[in-house]
C-alpha cells in the first residue's frame, strides 16, 4: 500500500524457547494511512501483541525479526537505538493493557507527564505543566490541576488509562498502538475510553491500531480490520465488508462463539472445538485446520497464501472460503 | 421479600457484608435479598467492585456478614459452625475466575480431583478413583490420560475442566461460578459455558453464575440480577430484563456492549462519571450520581425493589418501564 504511514512488510518474528523455535510473527503484510483506524484481532498467544512490539522495536532480547517496519519513509528496523528512542514517545506511541504497569508507581502522574514532554519538546517546566493540564482535561480527568500530585494508585483503573493515553497523546503522535487499551476495565469505562481513543483519533487525524481479542471493539471503530490465528494474518478487509461476509472460517467462527445479547438463554453456543497448535510445532498446513469445519484436502497439507477475493482490498489465506453469500 | 421462587433452594434475606480497610468500612453487600429456585440458574452481574463475588462468598460462609440470613435448604448457613456447616458446604460448590491459580501446581490431576473426597472422608481407594474418573469423563478429559499429570501440562481451558471436575465429585447441588470463564479466550469461552449447561442438565444443578459479562451472564440464566456498588438493582427473568430493563443501570450496561456489527454505531450517550467509592456510597440510590434521571427524591431515600413487570423487579424512584 503506497501512501501509509506505517507500512509492515513480510515481517517474521522469531523466540528461541526451551522447547524450540516459536515463531510468534510468520510472514505477516500491514499497512495503516494517517487519520485511518487498523484493529488487529485474535486470541492469546496469536502473535498480535509480538507484531506490535515488532513496530515499536520492543521485542524481547532473545527474538529475530525479519522483514520491513517502514514508517514515515524510514525503516525502523535499521535505525540506531538513539533514534528509535527520539521516534517512540514523539511520534509513535502506546497505550498497554494494564495502566497500574504502564505507569511508574513511585512518581506522580505531573512527573511523568511533564518528563515525557520535556524529553521530546523544546518546553520550560512551566509550559510543559500547562500541557499536562489541558492533557489530562482533554482526556476527561476532572480537576487535572490536582492530579499533577497524585500518584497512580490514587487513581481509579479507569483513570490511570486516562493517564496513560494523556502521556501516550502528549507529544502529538503520528501514530498510537492501543494494545488491548479496554481488557483491563469495566464495561462503562470500556465505552467511556475507546470513544476518548476514537475522538482523539479523529481530532489529531491520527493513525491509530487498536489491538484486542474482541471483535465487538473493533466492529464500530476500525477502518480496517486484520485477524490474526497462530502468528498470521489469515483475513484482512475494511471494517464493514469483513462483517457483512466473512471468507475464512476461523473469523467467522470466532463471531458465532461469541455469546450474543439477542439470542435466547440456554442455546448452546457453536463453539470452535480444539485449542490453538503450539507455536514451537508449526502443522505443514493450514494453521486452523484442526478446528476447522471446512478442512479437506490439501489443507493438511499445504499453507493457503493470503490473497485476494472479490475485491483488492478483501484477503484471505484459506482453501475452502466461505462463499460469498453464505453464513454470517 | 417479593421474589417468590416456587421451591427456593437458596434464600438470601438482607444480607449486609462489610469489611474494615484502614479503620474504614467498606460496605460491600448492602441489605441484599434473593431467592434462588432448585433447578434454576440465576444470574448476577455488576462491574468490579460491586459486591457479586463477595456476595458469592458470603453465601458460602467463607465471608462473615454483619447481619441477614442465608437459607440452604432451610437451614441458615450463618448459624452453622464446624461439623454441622462443614457437612452442608459438600453440598455447595465453587468455582473461580483463575483456573491455573485455584489447581495446586504441584499436585497430580487424580489427586487434585480427589481431594473433595478424602476431606468429606470417602476411604475406600476404589471408590475414590471410581468417583473421579466418572468426573474426569464428564467434562471431556480421558481419565487415563490426565489423572497422572499436573496442572502446567494443561492449558486454561483444560484447567478450568479440572476445576469444575473438582466441583462435581461430591455431587453437589448448588454451585457457585465465579467468572467462570472471563479468564479465557473466545473460542475457550463458548466451550466452557456449553459444558456447563450439560453439567447443570446432567447432575440436576442449581446455580449461582456470578460475570460482570452481560451477554454471557444471558447466555446461561434464567433469571438475572443486577448489582451496584453493594445493592441490587434489579432483578427479572433473562429475555424480559434484557429487551426491557427497567432500571437506567441496566439499561446503560446493556447499551455500554460492544456489538459486533459495524452498522450499530457505538453510542454516544454513556456517562463520564465512574462508580463512586463503597466507602462512602452516595446516600439514597446508590446509583443517582451517574443516573441522567436522578432527582432530590433519589438523594433522599433509599428505592426498594418493587415489582414494574411479571417477575421482574427494580429498586427505582424514576423506573423506565
Amino acid at each position: 500500500m503506497s501512501g501509509a504511514l506505517l507500512s509492515v512488510e513480510d515481517a517474521v518474528v522469531d523466540l528461541p524457547t526451551p522447547r524450540g523455535n516459536l515463531r510468534a510473527v510468520d510472514h505477516v503484510d500491514l499497512a495503516v494511512g494517517a487519520g485511518k483506524t487498523l484493529g488487529i484481532v485474535g486470541e492469546s498467544g496469536c502473535g498480535k501483541t509480538m507484531l506490535s512490539r515488532a513496530v515499536l522495536q520492543l521485542l524481547p532480547k532473545k527474538a529475530k525479526l525479519s522483514g520491513r517496519v517502514m514508517f514515515n519513509g524510514q525503516d525502523l528496523t535499521t535505525l540506531s537505538a538513539e533514534k528509535l528512542r527520539k521516534l517512540r514517545g514523539r511520534s509513535l506511541a502506546v497505550v498497554f493493557q494494564d495502566p497500574m504497569t504502564s505507569l511508574n508507581p513511585v512518581l506522580t502522574i505531573g512527573t511523568q507527564l511533564i518528563e515525557t514532554i520535556q524529553e521530546h519538546l523544546e518546553l520550560d517546566l512551566a509550559q510543559a505543566r500547562q500541557r499536562s493540564i489541558e492533557l489530562l482535561a482533554a482526556v476527561g480527568i476532572p480537576a487535572p490541576e490536582q492530579r499533577l500530585a497524585q500518584y497512580p494508585h490514587q487513581l481509579s483503573g479507569g483513570m490511570r488509562q486516562r493517564v496513560a493515553i494523556a502521556i501516550a497523546l502528549s507529544c502529538e503522535p503520528q501514530l498510537l498502538i492501543a494494545d488491548e487499551p479496554t481488557t483491563a476495565l469495566d464495561v462503562t469505562i470500556q465505552a467511556q475510553i475507546l470513544d476518548l481513543l476514537a475522538r482523539e483519533q479523529q481530532r489529531r487525524h491520527m493513525a491509530m491500531i487498536i489491538i484486542t481479542h474482541d471483535l465487538g471493539v473493533v466492529a464500530g471503530r476500525t477502518d480496517e480490520v486484520a485477524v490474526m490465528y497462530a502468528g498470521r494474518v489469515v483475513e484482512r478487509a475494511p471494517t464493514p465488508a469483513l462483517f457483512k461476509q466473512m471468507r475464512m472460517p476461523y473469523t467467522e467462527a470466532l463471531l458465532a462463539a461469541l455469546p450474543k445479547l439477542d439470542v435466547a438463554p440456554h442455546t448452546p453456543l457453536p463453539a470452535i472445538s480444539g485449542r490453538p497448535p503450539d507455536p514451537t510445532r508449526p502443522l505443514k498446513g493450514c494453521s486452523f485446520s484442526p478446528r476447522c469445519r471446512y478442512s479437506a484436502g490439501r489443507c493438511t497439507t499445504e499453507k493457503p497464501r493470503l490473497s485476494p477475493a472479490e475485491t483488492q482490498e478483501h484477503l484471505y489465506a484459506c482453501f475452502h472460503p466461505i462463499a460469498a453469500g453464505v453464513g454470517a | 421479600m417479593l421474589q417468590t421462587a416456587s421451591d427456593p433452594l437458596m434464600k438470601v434475606e438482607n444480607l449486609v457484608v462489610e469489611y474494615s480497610v484502614g479503620g474504614k468500612t467498606i460496605h460491600a453487600v448492602s441489605d441484599v435479598s434473593l431467592e434462588i429456585a432448585r433447578g434454576e440458574t440465576l444470574g448476577l452481574v455488576g462491574e468490579s467492585g460491586c459486591g457479586k463475588s463477595t456476595l458469592g462468598r458470603a453465601v458460602l460462609q467463607l465471608r462473615q456478614a454483619v447481619s441477614g440470613k442465608v437459607l440452604f435448604d432451610g437451614h441458615d448457613l450463618t448459624t452453622l459452625k464446624g461439623e454441622s456447616l462443614r457437612k452442608m458446604r459438600r453440598r455447595v460448590q465453587l468455582i473461580f475466575q483463575d483456573p491455573i491459580a485455584s489447581l495446586n501446581p504441584r499436585r497430580r490431576i487424580g489427586d487434585i480431583v480427589a481431594e473433595p473426597l478424602m476431606i468429606a472422608g470417602v476411604k475406600d481407594p476404589e471408590e475414590r478413583k471410581r468417583r473421579v474418573d466418572e468426573v474426569l469423563s464428564a467434562v471431556g478429559l480421558d481419565p487415563a490420560l490426565v489423572s497422572g499429570r499436573q496442572p502446567h501440562e494443561f492449558s486454561g481451558g483444560q484447567c478450568q475442566r479440572i476445576c469444575i471436575a473438582r466441583s462435581l465429585v461430591l455431587n453437589p447441588e448448588f454451585v457457585i461460578c465465579d467468572e467462570p470463564v472471563s479468564a479465557l479466550d473466545v473460542s475457550i469461552r463458548a466451550q466452557i459455558l456449553n459444558l456447563l449447561e450439560e453439567m447443570k442438565a446432567r447432575y440436576g444443578l442449581t446455580l449461582l453464575f456470578i460475570a460482570h459479562d452481560l451477554a454471557v451472564v444471558k447466555a446461561v440464566s434464567d433469571r438475572v440480577a443486577v448489582m451496584y456498588l453493594g445493592r441490587l438493582c434489579e432483578v427479572g427473568p433473562s429475555e424480559q430484563l434484557f429487551a426491557r430493563p427497567a432500571h437506567p443501570y441496566t439499561a446503560l450496561l446493556i447499551e455500554a456492549i460492544p456489538v459486533p456489527d459495524p452498522d450499530v454505531r457505538p453510542t454516544q450517550s454513556v456517562p463520564v462519571g465512574e462508580p463512586p467509592s463503597p466507602i462512602a456510597p452516595p446516600s439514597g440510590c446508590r446509583f443517582r450520581t451517574r443516573c441522567p434521571r436522578a432527582d432530590a427524591r433519589c438523594a433522599g431515600e433509599v428505592p426498594e425493589l418493587r415489582v414494574v413487570a411479571p417477575g421482574q423487579f427494580a429498586a427505582c424512584h424514576h423506573p423506565l418501564i
